[in-house]
């Protein structure tokens, strides 16, 4: 039996703070991947160059150089702004980021942008003659979008949808790095007092391994039931 | 008023950017009409029919279903826009339309196709739509595919399925738009069999198509149609047998 020399309970909930991580990141990333998506293909100008700006920023800047800054550089605009805010008006307000919270928003940040290019390729991908259908039959545009082009335009976007969340669930291990106690933290300590880095890190790499599959079965099943009504060529 | 005339149109005109694609269509029905566009490619026939339920928003040019305009306005772009859009959700939902390329729902079966309308635009209640689209799935023959998906059947049997769906509606008028052109030749005829019984039964259609002998025997009125203006216009005998224009007499003699 694997011998965690202590560090299983704290191993075990690391993991659940990566799992936690992820999937509140996820939910951040897809809300603003669909607002992305929809600002860039909506003919209000300010609307789409905000989209554009956010994602070309995002998707320029590494991960790491995102998160330290929102981290670090986050808890100086803050400072700098409740002083402002004591000297002018004599109202204190103060807050202290927190590593989970600035890990959810960084990540939820950067994949928002990666969401926003998924959904606005499988929102161009519904054919026209569809929607076009629905018009025809007095479907008002929100019962359009909510019955046609939305669950159309996910079968188009779930395989870049699946790719994405991989990846995510891969980047939250960069949240270590501004002192999340999450499951690769946990190990390194545990590997650097032990001197056994083997012994840590692939117990963790096998975590993640385990989800990462997981995930895999999971957007496979997610994809057929989708693709109902489509017959797949060969 | 019960002989008020289904559909009139005046004086339609629409224009793509600088091209005139239709130069003043009028055309008024009686209940129970057919009425076939018939005219080349490009002649405008499809544009016109997709003006009627505002898929384009004609020019100019009035709109009357039912003895109900439709209201206009402009943008600020100085474009012209229907003014109302619940008004114009409305109209078409008493003008089924029919395409070229079915347009069914593809992430539905054939039975949710023909209830999603009636059950989300016309509030009927979920059990009496279905046991209506199951009456109009018999009507077409393909009652027996009622759970299947559009990409499982044939292209006959999809514009079948497509008319079930426009007749669920229990519209004023049925636009079809080249219904048959779409479709391998030996299926166009289970089509035509069904927008046969259709007008037999009395429905008002408007037709946009290429099928000859259908315009000849089916339709009460034929337009045809050359660039942007009707050229010819009657009832079937006379715009097949005794034409006026040129034009139509050479639509009708093509040169091999």
């Amino acid at each position: 039996m694997l011998d965690l020399k202590g560090y299983g309970p704290a191993l075990l909930d690391g993991a659940v703070v990566t799992i936690e991580l992820a999937f509140l990141s996820l939910a951040l990333a897809v809300t603003l991947g669909l607002i992305g998506a929809s600002s860039k293909l909506s003919s209000n100008r300010l609307a789409k160059g905000t989209a554009t700006a956010y994602t070309t920023l995002i998707r320029g800047v590494p991960d790491l150089v995102m998160m330290l800054l929102f981290y670090y550089g986050g808890q100086v605009a803050v400072n700098n702004l409740s002083d402002l805010l004591w000297e002018a008006y004599e109202i204190d307000v103060f807050f202290q980021f927190d590593p989970f919270i600035s890990g959810v928003v960084t990540i939820g940040l950067i994949f928002g942008a990666y969401m926003t290019e998924t959904f606005r390729g499988a929102f161009l991908a519904v054919e026209t003659g569809q929607i076009e259908a629905a018009r025809a039959y007095g479907f008002t545009r929100w019962h359009t979008f909510r019955r046609i082009i939305f669950p159309q335009m996910l079968r188009h976007a779930l395989p870049g949808l699946g790719n994405n969340w991989q990846v995510l669930l891969k980047t939250t291990a960069l949240v270590s790095i501004i002192g999340l106690t999450d499951m690769v933290r946990v190990a390194e300590e545990a590997a650097k007092a032990e001197r056994m880095p083997f012994h840590f890190f692939i117990p963790v790499a096998f975590v993640y391994l385990t989800l990462t599959a997981g995930s895999e079965l999971f957007i496979k099943w997610l994809n057929k039931r989708a693709n109902v009504g489509v017959v797949q060529g060969g | 008023m019960a002989d008020e005339s289904p559909l009139i149109c005046r004086d339609i005109h629409k224009t793509f950017d600088k091209l005139e694609v239709l130069k003043g269509i009028s055309l008024e029905t009686r209940k129970g009409d057919v009425v076939s566009l018939i005219g080349s490619s490009g002649s405008g026939k499809s544009t016109f029919l997709r003006c009627i339920n505002l898929l384009e928003t004609p020019t100019s040019g009035d709109i009357i279903v039912h003895g109900d305009p439709i209201r206009f306005t402009n943008n600020r772009k100085g474009e012209r826009i229907p003014a109302d859009n619940k008004q114009v959700e409305q109209i078409r939902s008493k003008l089924s339309m029919v395409f070229q390329s079915f347009n069914l729902w593809s992430h539905m079966t054939v039975l949710e196709n023909i209830i999603e309308a009636p059950v989300n635009v016309l509030k009927v209640p979920k059990k009496e739509a279905i046991e209506r689209a199951e009456a109009y799935l018999q009507k077409v023959g393909i009652y027996e595919r009622k759970d299947y998906y559009p990409a499982q059947m044939s292209g006959g049997q999809q514009q079948r399925a497509a008319i079930a769906r426009a007749l669920a509606m229990e519209p004023e008028v049925m636009l079809f738009d080249e219904p048959t052109s779409a479709l391998d030749p030996e299926l166009v005829g289970e089509v035509l069999k069904v927008m046969q019984s259709l007008a037999e039964e009395g429905r008002t259609m408007i037709v946009v198509t290429h099928e000859m002998a259908f315009a000849r025997d089916v339709s009460s009125q034929v337009l045809f149609l050359h660039q942007g203006v009707i050229e010819e216009q009657g009832t079937p005998e006379k715009v097949f047998d005794n034409p006026d224009s040129e034009r139509m007499k050479q639509f009708l003699a093509p040169n091999f």
